[in-house]
């Protein structure tokens, strides 16, 4: 079952969900190099959705390992290519590959954690991407150390009692190069961050919002209004941090009260009711965006 | 004046560890990605060393666990790259979901095997319990006794994986502390005999092609699956042809037989004992002092486990009137592993077979308890419990 | 009876095969667009999850991939003109 030859680096015919954003994100990134690409996957609803045989949604050479081991994966094809092009085994144009890791907030922040955290810390060259949908999606919603505190999943029916773990504090504790925070309704400001982290000498790390239509309970068509106001509402920001350095990259024009962003998702309606849970919410929310204004060198 | 034959092989003293960094060497690895893990550390160790000073042109990757160490192995081999690891106990738990994968991936990965015991209670020491928990796995298997064998059978091995009619993850193991410590006369074969026995490389995908991309490991549903696992399946019945043929190259190099198994005086034998690895050698020393006796005595020491050469294990035995099988691991509440397969081998023959565990957590074997397996399988002390060498 | 051989699989496909699956057939609403409305902008086209829409150059409009559309409605929602509509075809 030969599929046609075809220039996309992801193909159609991908079996994710009405107005799921994943392929959005990785055709966007994915376009803003030129270099050949070699990408790992994690299991989750990235690979299901575009590896189920005999169906290759990739128009890259990609390989599938196991659901905790992208980074590790690709670390492996980045060291291979390292010592294939040393003693001269490349073939034409092959020298020029990048690499990339994707992994879901499942496969990032949880079980792909180690993983991740040994390849960054071995300065593999490489890029990272979390599309982060805030609970294990893929299974059907069952919470993940991404998931927001409050959160009703299907493994946290009164609500997530703990807030969610700082991924970019963490990885930023690496020294890496480059990482960023980016969302998938500014798509300016993602492929910039993209762009940079193709160009980055050494890992690098784009953790993206990525709202998830049955996940967070919300019609398909609100994916990109839903993901504008997580950052309209200091929920999500848009930022990088390069060399140690923070920048905000984007400021909303007016900030909105974070109730904006709860009440458009069905995993929050039961915060609503809770005055005192909303206004918590909106203090964490303004905590972190003060610290980072704190912390922005712009 | 008679013309001396110039000798191929330098005799070095040399730990088993030492000598399966020389066989990885030599294959010329060009990733190793592993984690230290007690008593296989000197191997990366000794490896490490090697790339440090040039002698090989490779990379290793320090990875931060087991599990990452086969994972950036199958990374490595789908990009193309000769991968191996070394690991044992622990350690191969911990990968076991990956080792899995590579077999499924149908990676010719070489992994050495420091027979090591499985926790609990933690041990550092011998017994074959880690190897027995994969041999489900799909890796061809293959068991040695001392650093002679571990080093040749880890060239041979990585030339039989990497055939493109296999193409199949492959251990070997060696008895931890015992093979890999102990010092020996370790005869380390010239390097251009090796490379030219290994010859060019056939990399199961071709991954790092910039026009042609590929997706290595889809997603199979009910419809691919089981056909995925009798590929696998004709994949390994094609190995003992294949290993047939590459031992007969390999001997052209250091002049030996390499065999399923090694037959020790079992020509004749009447009573004999199946055991893998370093006790081999020391059953070798308590069948020739019977044998001195004039006891018609023998040993048969498998090499080849997976697969398992039913046929040619039952061609072996056939004459032999009483068997012991000594298994170096339990399989709880069932007949021990190694005992299993020589069972079915002989299945339809009536000849007993005593079963014996040893050896757990590096419990050592001596010779007068070997002596006296054979004492007991003379007398026809033989029944279907396990007995146990404590 | 002949006996079919097996076909020995491994575990690796070639690009885009994905293709063959029309995702066009889930869809529950249909978008149309209005080109005089629409003002180039290439939002559609770069939000659309399926890769569906294009600029076609030579007809000088936007248009739709209906093979693989999923009737997301995100186009429709993010189009600033309002120049997409979705109905239930």
């Amino acid at each position: 079952m030969a599929g046609k030859l075809n220039k996309q680096k992801l193909a159609k015919g991908t079996r994710t969900c009405a107005g799921c954003p994943i392929p959005v994100i990785v055709r966007q990134i994915l376009a803003q190099t030129d270099a050949p690409i070699a990408a790992s996957m994690a299991t989750g609803c990235l690979e299901v959705t575009t590896t189920i045989y005999p169906d290759n949604a990739w128009g890259i050479s990609s390989v599938h390992n196991a659901f905790e081991n992208a980074a590790t994966t690709i670390s492996g094809v980045e060291t291979a290519h390292k010592i294939l092009a040393k003693k001269g085994k490349l073939q034409s144009g092959a020298e020029k590959f990048k690499f990339v890791a994707f992994g879901g907030d499942g496969g990032t922040y949880d079980i792909g954690f180690q993983s991740l955290s040994g390849a960054v810390e071995r300065r593999h060259n490489f890029l990272y991407v979390c599309y982060d949908n805030g609970a294990y999606q893929n299974t059907g919603n069952q919470r993940s150390s991404a998931t927001p505190e409050g959160v009703k999943t299907e493994t946290t029916p009164l609500g997530k009692e703990t807030p969610r773990k700082d991924m970019m504090k963490i990885m930023a504790g690496h020294n890496m190069p480059y990482l960023a925070q980016a969302a998938v309704h500014n798509l300016s400001d993602l492929v910039v961050k993209a762009k940079k982290a193709f160009e980055t000498k050494g890992p690098s790390f784009l953790l993206v919002f990525s709202p998830c239509v049955p996940g967070w309970g919300y019609s398909p068509k609100d994916t990109i209004r839903i993901s504008e106001l997580a950052f309209e509402t200091n929920f999500w920001p848009l930022y990088e941090i390069e060399n140690g350095k923070y920048k905000i990259t984007a400021k909303p024009t007016v900030i909105k009260p974070v109730q904006e962003f709860l009440k458009t998702q069905k995993r929050f309606d039961h915060l609503l009711k809770d005055e005192q849970a909303v206004k918590e919410i909106q203090d964490n929310v303004d905590n972190g965006w003060r610290e980072l204004n704190e912390m922005s060198i712009e | 004046m008679k013309k001396e034959k110039t000798k191929n092989y330098i005799i070095k003293p040399m730990s088993g560890g030492e000598a399966a960094a020389e066989a990885l060497r030599q294959i010329g690895i060009e990733v190793m990605a592993s984690y230290p893990i007690t008593p296989q550390s000197p191997i990366i160790e000794t490896f490490s060393k090697m790339v440090a000073d040039g002698r090989v042109n490779a990379e290793t990757i320090n990875v931060e666990s087991e599990h990452s160490a086969m994972s950036a192995c199958v990374g490595s081999a789908v990009a193309g790259a000769k991968t191996a690891t070394a690991s044992n106990s622990q350690g191969l738990a911990l990968m076991s979901e990956i080792v899995y994968v590579a077999s499924g991936l149908r990676l010719p990965i070489l992994m050495a095997i420091t027979n090591r015991a499985l926790s609990a209670p933690i041990s550092i020491h011998c017994d074959h319990s880690d190897s027995m928990m994969v041999r489900d796995s799909g890796w061809i298997q293959i068991y040695t006794e001392n650093a002679q064998e571990f080093y040749e059978f880890l060239i041979l091995a990585f030339k039989i994986a990497s055939r493109k009619e296999i193409s199949l993850p492959i251990m070997v193991m060696a008895d931890g502390f015992i093979s890999t410590h102990q010092l020996e006369k370790v005869a380390i074969f010239d390097d251009k005999a090796i490379a030219d026995f290994i010859g060019e490389y056939n990399a199961p995908y071709d991954f790092l092609n910039p026009q042609k991309p590929i997706l290595v490991g889809p997603f199979s549903v009910q419809d691919s699956h089981f056909e995925f696992k009798l590929s696998q399946q004709k994949a390994i019945e094609r190995v003992p042809a294949i290993f047939k043929e590459e031992a007969k190259n390999f001997k052209k190099i250091t002049g030996k037989d390499y065999k399923f198994f090694e037959e020790y005086r079992l020509k004749d034998a009447n009573t004999a004992i199946v055991v893998m690895n370093s006790t081999a050698g020391t059953a070798k020393e308590v069948v020739d002092k019977l044998r001195d006796k004039g006891e018609k005595v023998g040993l048969l020491k498998p090499h080849l486990f997976r697969p398992f050469p039913y046929k040619e294990i039952a061609e072996a035995l056939k004459k032999v009137k009483k068997i012991a099988v000594l298994d170096r691991s339990m399989s709880f509440g069932a007949n021990p592993p190694l005992f299993a397969e020589i069972n079915q081998s002989l299945a339809g023959t009536r000849i007993p077979i005593q079963k014996y565990v040893f050896g757990l957590g590096g419990r050592a074997i001596f010779e007068r308890q070997i002596e006296q397996v054979f004492a007991d399988l003379k007398k026809g002390k033989i029944d279907d419990k396990i007995k146990y060498i404590q | 009876m002949k006996k079919s051989k097996f076909k020995e699989l491994k575990p690796v496909l070639p690009a885009g095969t994905s293709e063959r699956l029309k995702t066009g057939s889930w869809r529950v609403l249909t978008p149309s667009i209005d080109n005089n409305k629409c003002a180039k902008c290439f939002k559609c086209v770069n939000f659309c999850p399926e890769n569906s829409i294009k600029y076609n150059e030579n007809k000088g409009q936007m248009e739709i991939d209906f093979e693989y559309c999923k009737g997301c409605g995100i186009c429709a929602q993010e189009c600033p003109a309002k120049a997409i509509t979705m109905n239930k075809k």
